[in-house]
């Protein structure tokens, strides 16, 4: 209203100033909703974007002793050591493999929960597994890995119900061989995660029409055929927004988790990207290979991402952007 | 329905649906009914395999060495004030980002979320981050652990979707009516009609102060300032303890077996504050997550 007001007495004026003008005063009515923002646009600024001047370390033999721009340039040097490295190769592939697993592991556990539990009749179980599933959400990974440790280790519960089933004659070591790291971190991934992550399904699921189960069971539709042809079809929308925001996590294999796991012994099928970088930049203080691989994840993840949404878009679906 | 009145498939149903649902509950609860029975059993029963899920020889004697380590407490304290300086910081920064995102006539709106959202995907990664922080000299500095996780996008974007939502424009205009300015029409409109969602921020934030470790074991090498999460992984995952400490001398034959003791009860004293809180706050837990799913 008041806008409008503001801007008819001036029809002598140009369109450009006009233009101008309804500007600053617009900027000045919303005075105060743009101080609020500024702490927000620092922040971000400060510790998103700022740091992106980082990267041109990457493309220079940097040395911290010395100003920034008396380091010399080497191009893409650092980029080629290292895709020629075997033990960076190895990081890119154990991220992809876990990422991959919790991307998998991530959807089919918490839908299948949801689906159990949205057909549950008897409210007090439904409370209660729902209580207890959602638990380890909360719990921090210093103390998962160390439960996690616990149950693994060659007297822990894992082996001793192994041993007492006769699965196994001996205790296996699943924290000291490699092939077992990726499945484990998969695993103790879903412990924690799919009750929590089980919910957003299950409100997805709780605003599907009842009229259409009752439908479907009018027609002779068993339990197994409303999952099948209402509950998974309901929730959908939901499945794809997800899956589109967690290919752009894709790199995100974790860190804490690998962290905190990983021993020296199963470092070839533990180490990931981000932990590559951690050891070459503050450990080793070679701060140009380790921003190369990080600028590395950064890109492959924009691009991920990009690509998810693109698709989704071609198949008519709802994008994120 | 009683069972025996269902059809044949849904009677197969409800068979596979129970039992995976008891599966699951079993293997969830398992560890810890361990974890809280360990801490109540003498470390020999512990150290031979014999506790599952009920107390064995029952003993005190991991609590007795928890009240004794200093540096659990220490840590605690740390925790304790990084958990509620964090927290506050979080929720100010959040609402303050959050609300002028949520009005439609705000100018540069559009161009702010995507500067926003921009950095759920991209960062500079750890390394130029680790370096931004050397250069502000915020090494074993209290502020490492509030500043460079103010604002968690995730949470503007569900509170701003809140605000949205649940503020009608009529409000605003009758309160403009009246003179009232934006920062009044926050505080004194928009905040006490948004409680849940200010809760679902404190909730969210609080837990990730408490269980945060990584950045304090980058940034803080001062043992006085080390927060829970970082003591708790030299015993429960190193097996060490601070070379300082004294311990029982039933124990001393070996500073390991003093980590097998302290780790059980460690877990317990540790997790307590956010079970506790638990069962009370769930609901806006579970509000939370649903408000994200929404698309912004």
């Amino acid at each position: 209203m008041r806008r409008a007001k503001a801007t008819t007495g001036r029809t002598h004026m140009n369109g450009a100033s006009l233009k101008k003008n309804f500007f600053w005063r617009t900027l000045w009515q919303q005075r105060q909703l743009a101080l609020m923002s500024v702490p927000m646009l620092l922040y971000i600024g400060l510790f998103n974007y700022f740091p992106l001047w980082g990267w041109i370390t990457a493309f220079m033999d940097y040395k911290p002793a010395l100003p920034l721009f008396q380091n010399e340039w080497v191009g893409l040097k650092n980029f080629q050591w290292l895709f020629s490295r075997p033990e960076f190769l190895r990081a890119v592939r154990n991220t992809f493999a876990m990422a991959g697993i919790n991307l998998v592991f991530g959807f089919v556990f918490p839908i299948l929960l949801a689906l159990f539990l949205h057909e549950i009749r008897t409210l007090r179980f439904k409370r209660t597994v729902q209580t207890v599933t959602y638990l380890p959400h909360f719990l921090s990974w210093v103390i998962v890995v160390g439960i996690a440790q616990t149950m693994l280790n060659s007297t822990g519960a894992v082996n001793q119900l192994l041993l007492s089933l006769r699965l196994i004659d001996r205790p296996v070591f699943f924290l000291g061989e490699g092939r077992y790291f990726w499945w484990l971190v998969g695993f103790i991934h879903v412990w924690k995660e799919c009750g929590w992550n089980s919910i957003i399904y299950l409100a997805a699921m709780s605003a599907i029409d009842p009229a259409l189960y009752e439908a479907a069971e009018m027609d002779g539709a068993g339990r197994f055929k409303k999952m099948r042809y209402i509950s998974l079809p309901g929730i959908r929308s939901t499945f794809m927004v997800l899956l589109i925001m967690n290919i752009g996590y894709l790199m995100e294999a974790g860190f804490e988790i690998q962290y905190l796991m990983g021993q020296n012994i199963v470092m070839d099928w533990s180490q990931t990207i981000d932990i590559f970088a951690l050891k070459y930049g503050i450990t080793k203080g070679q701060y140009s290979r380790a921003i190369a691989a990080g600028i590395f994840k950064s890109v492959v993840s924009i691009a991920l991402m990009t690509s998810a949404n693109f698709a989704a878009k071609r198949l008519g679906e709802d994008t994120l952007l | 329905m009683r069972f025996g009145s269902l059809s044949k498939g849904d009677k197969v149903y409800t068979v596979v649906s129970n039992t995976l649902l008891f599966f699951l509950l079993l293997v969830t609860l398992y560890p810890l009914l361990n974890v809280l029975s360990s801490s109540f059993s003498d470390p020999k029963a512990i150290g031979a395999g014999r506790v599952a899920i009920f107390p064995v020889d029952f003993s005190l004697d991991g609590y007795r060495e928890l009240s004794r380590y200093t540096p659990i407490w220490v840590g605690y304290k740390n925790s304790i004030m990084y958990t509620i300086v964090g927290t506050f910081v979080n929720v100010t920064l959040t609402i303050m980002a959050a609300y002028p995102l949520s009005r439609k006539d705000f100018r540069g709106r559009g161009l702010f979320i995507v500067f926003f959202a921009f950095t759920m995907y991209f960062s500079g990664g750890m390394i130029p981050s680790y370096m931004l922080i050397r250069n502000l000299n915020l090494f074993n500095n209290f502020w490492v652990m509030v500043l460079p996780g103010a604002l968690s996008v995730y949470n503007v974007i569900i509170t701003r979707t809140y605000f949205q939502s649940n503020i009608p424009d009529s409000f605003l205009e009758a309160a403009r009516l009246d003179g009232c300015t934006d920062v009044k029409f926050l505080t004194q409109v928009a905040i006490p009609l948004s409680t849940p969602i200010i809760a679902v921020n404190f909730l969210f934030y609080a837990v990730g102060h408490w269980n945060a470790f990584f950045d304090a074991m980058l940034y803080l090498s001062d043992t006085k300032m080390k927060p829970l999460q970082v003591v708790l992984r030299d015993i429960l995952i190193e097996s060490r303890i601070s070379a300082d400490f004294n311990f029982d001398s039933k124990y001393a034959e070996a500073k390991q077996s003093i980590a097998e003791i302290l780790k059980y009860s460690t877990i317990v004293a540790s997790t307590l504050p956010v079970m506790l809180m638990y069962p009370f706050v769930q609901k806006y837990f579970i509000k939370g997550i649903m408000l994200g799913g929404l698309k912004g």
